[in-house]
């Protein structure tokens, strides 16, 4: 018990959250998180070898995880029915850019702007439209694409970016994730600073939006894979606006003799959202390590 | 506070209240406006078409209760679709919500670049779209699926099982595949969530007399996340009533019997289907959106009283 306690007290000193821990219990936990951890990575260790493996190891039955002979051959393959396609490619890769990138930074910034109000402002009337906006993310998206098309058609946005763009800004679930965070900033905190006669824009930007920075950079990530995924069917019919998924997807279903390709297309399209993830979650790690929300 | 001196001075109250409030309203406009156009618009035009015939050629035609009437009266397959979602809400959610929870709270206790790798490795299933490829691997019917090797070899069956065609196998196994792709929205928001809580909370707590890391949580952590748990917990009632996509991927639509039918795969049925019949499906999509509210109103009350 007394090595246990020097323990933690030398712990304490390196880093605060090391109190109260045992070490079979570190032990426990460790093993759960090493077999878990196995049965959860499995789809990415496939997907990463079936893009190397060479066509006969493809189609081989019963299919082996982990890739023999690796190849590149199927990058090349990829590479060379890119270059064919009657759109260049790099249209399609700034369509990408413009629709997830222009919709994840446009959420961001207008739900969190009407988060604000609706967490730390007594204003008549936020029960209600927060209640709105919880509901509306347990209505079914099925029924509601008919009205949707409509009311984009009756705008004259079909056939646009806007199309996808207007209502990925406005979706229920990232200013209900701002909203929640917000609401855990200290009163005294925005209080004083009105004090000190600072505008609410000003609180907005300078004191709300760092202390919830882990907030807007995990919203950045629901964000991105929701729109990163949205391959445009249904609103974009021109080919030059449509995005890179679209089109790589295109390319990989071209039959049988495609498959090495479509391997290879299945790596990129969860490669991407992998990246971006990781970039934001050392973010997160980098500002927050030592201090949380505090009065 | 404002709110008393206010009523004190002016006859208006609420008017003074809003004009008060300005900025605030106008921060709110633009998310506000596309909210209503995009969303509220579309949903409210829903529930209206719940109450008519709607085959997408004619105009609707008002038909009053009679789609509500025919679906728990005259409909075989809701009934079936309504227990199974039910199943999966009552199993899955909250099975599902203490995984997130508790993964992410591990999780916390590493740092750095490896922190940020392991969120990746639970995080992987909902990251990698496609990931139910692997377990139509696993439970195929035949010899060579992972799992009929497996028992196969062990001698514990003699033939091979088909497994999605067998009606008994059908919602455990959905709810296997379930949970494991349930770290996802709510997993990621409470590894951000703890990020948020002031650690000095922690040496207070230890100095107070918090002996061990499971009061820590309760009386600690949990207690400072609590509206991260909410979002979470609504996260998780629209996720495990909704389930649809892994049913139809991996026991197909129609699934044996239905044993595989939800909720939303019987509304994809008459709303994206072969029968476009789209004033049945908003009465489906109604009925579920109402049991969802209640259900969200059932885990606030619980969640209310974390930490005490």
């Amino acid at each position: 018990m007394m090595k246990t306690n020097k323990l933690t007290q030398h712990f304490k000193i390196k880093r605060q959250h090391k109190l109260n821990r045992s070490r079979a219990g570190n032990a426990l936990l460790f093993f759960i998180m090493i077999v878990c951890g196995i049965f959860m990575v499995y789809p990415l260790v496939m997907i990463l070898n079936n893009a190397f493996k060479p066509f006969d190891e493809l189609f081989r039955y019963p299919p082996k995880l982990f890739v023999k002979n690796p190849t590149w051959k199927n990058f090349k393959d990829l590479f060379v029915l890119m270059n064919n396609s009657w759109v260049s490619f790099g249209r399609y890769i700034i369509n990408t850019i413009i629709i997830t990138g222009g919709g994840t930074v446009g959420h961001i910034i207008i739900a969190s702007m009407a988060a604000y109000p609706l967490s730390k402002m007594a204003i008549p009337g936020k029960k209600l439209l927060f209640g709105i906006v919880v509901m509306a993310l347990m209505f079914n998206g099925t029924v509601t694409s008919i009205p949707n098309y409509m009311i984009i058609s009756y705008l004259g946005l079909n056939n646009t970016y806007l199309a996808l763009l207007l209502p990925a800004f406005s979706s229920s679930l990232g200013l209900y994730l701002m909203k929640q965070f917000m609401e855990q900033i200290p009163d005294s905190l925005l209080e004083s600073a009105r004090l000190d006669g600072a505008g609410e824009m000003k609180i907005f930007l300078n004191i709300v939006m760092p202390n919830v920075k882990p907030a807007w950079v995990t919203l950045a990530i629901f964000q991105f894979q929701a729109l990163w995924g949205n391959t445009g069917s249904g609103f974009l019919r021109s080919e030059q606006l449509k995005p890179l998924q679209y089109a790589l997807y295109q390319v990989a279903s071209g039959g049988v003799m495609r498959q090495g390709a479509a391997a290879v297309v299945q790596l990129i399209v969860a490669a991407i959202p992998i990246t971006f993830f990781l970039i934001c979650q050392s973010q997160i790690i980098e500002t927050m390590t030592t201090s949380g929300i505090k009065e | 506070m404002f709110h008393v001196a206010e009523k004190k001075k002016g006859n208006h109250p609420l008017l003074k209240q809003i004009k008060r409030y300005k900025t605030g309203y106008l921060m709110m406009a633009p998310y506000f406006i596309l909210f209503f156009l995009f969303t509220v618009l579309p949903v409210v035009a829903s529930m209206g078409l719940s109450f008519t015939t709607f085959n997408m050629l004619e105009m609707p035609k008002f038909c009053g209760w009679d789609n509500y009437l025919k679906l728990f009266l005259d409909d075989n397959i809701f009934m079936t679709a309504l227990k199974n979602t039910l199943i999966f809400a009552v199993i899955t959610g909250p099975i599902s919500y203490m995984m997130c929870l508790f993964f992410a709270w591990i999780i916390n206790e590493f740092s750095g670049k490896l922190r940020a790798f392991l969120t990746l490795v639970f995080y992987a299933p909902s990251i990698s779209g496609n990931a139910y490829m692997v377990w139509t691997l696993i439970i195929s019917g035949d010899r060579y699926g992972y799992l009929n090797g497996l028992l196969l070899k062990t001698g514990l069956i003699n033939a091979p099982i088909q497994w999605m065609n067998t009606e008994k196998y059908v919602i455990p196994i959905l709810i296997v595949v379930q949970l494991w792709l349930s770290l996802g929205t709510g997993f990621l928001t409470f590894i951000a969530g703890l990020q948020t809580i002031d650690k000095s909370m922690y040496e207070a707590a230890a100095i107070d007399g918090i002996k061990n890391r499971w009061q820590e949580l309760w009386y600690v952590t949990l207690p400072a996340m609590k509206p991260q748990l909410m979002f979470g917990a609504v996260m998780q009632i629209t996720s495990s009533f909704a389930v649809a996509d892994i049913s139809i991927q991996l026991a197909g639509n129609p699934s044996v019997n239905y044993a595989g039918a939800t909720i939303v795969t019987h509304l994809m049925d008459y709303g994206s289907g072969i029968r476009y019949e789209m004033g049945y499906a908003s009465s489906i999509a109604t009925i579920l959106f109402l049991l969802m509210i209640c259900a969200n109103k059932l885990v606030q009350k619980i969640l209310r009283r974390v930490g005490e």
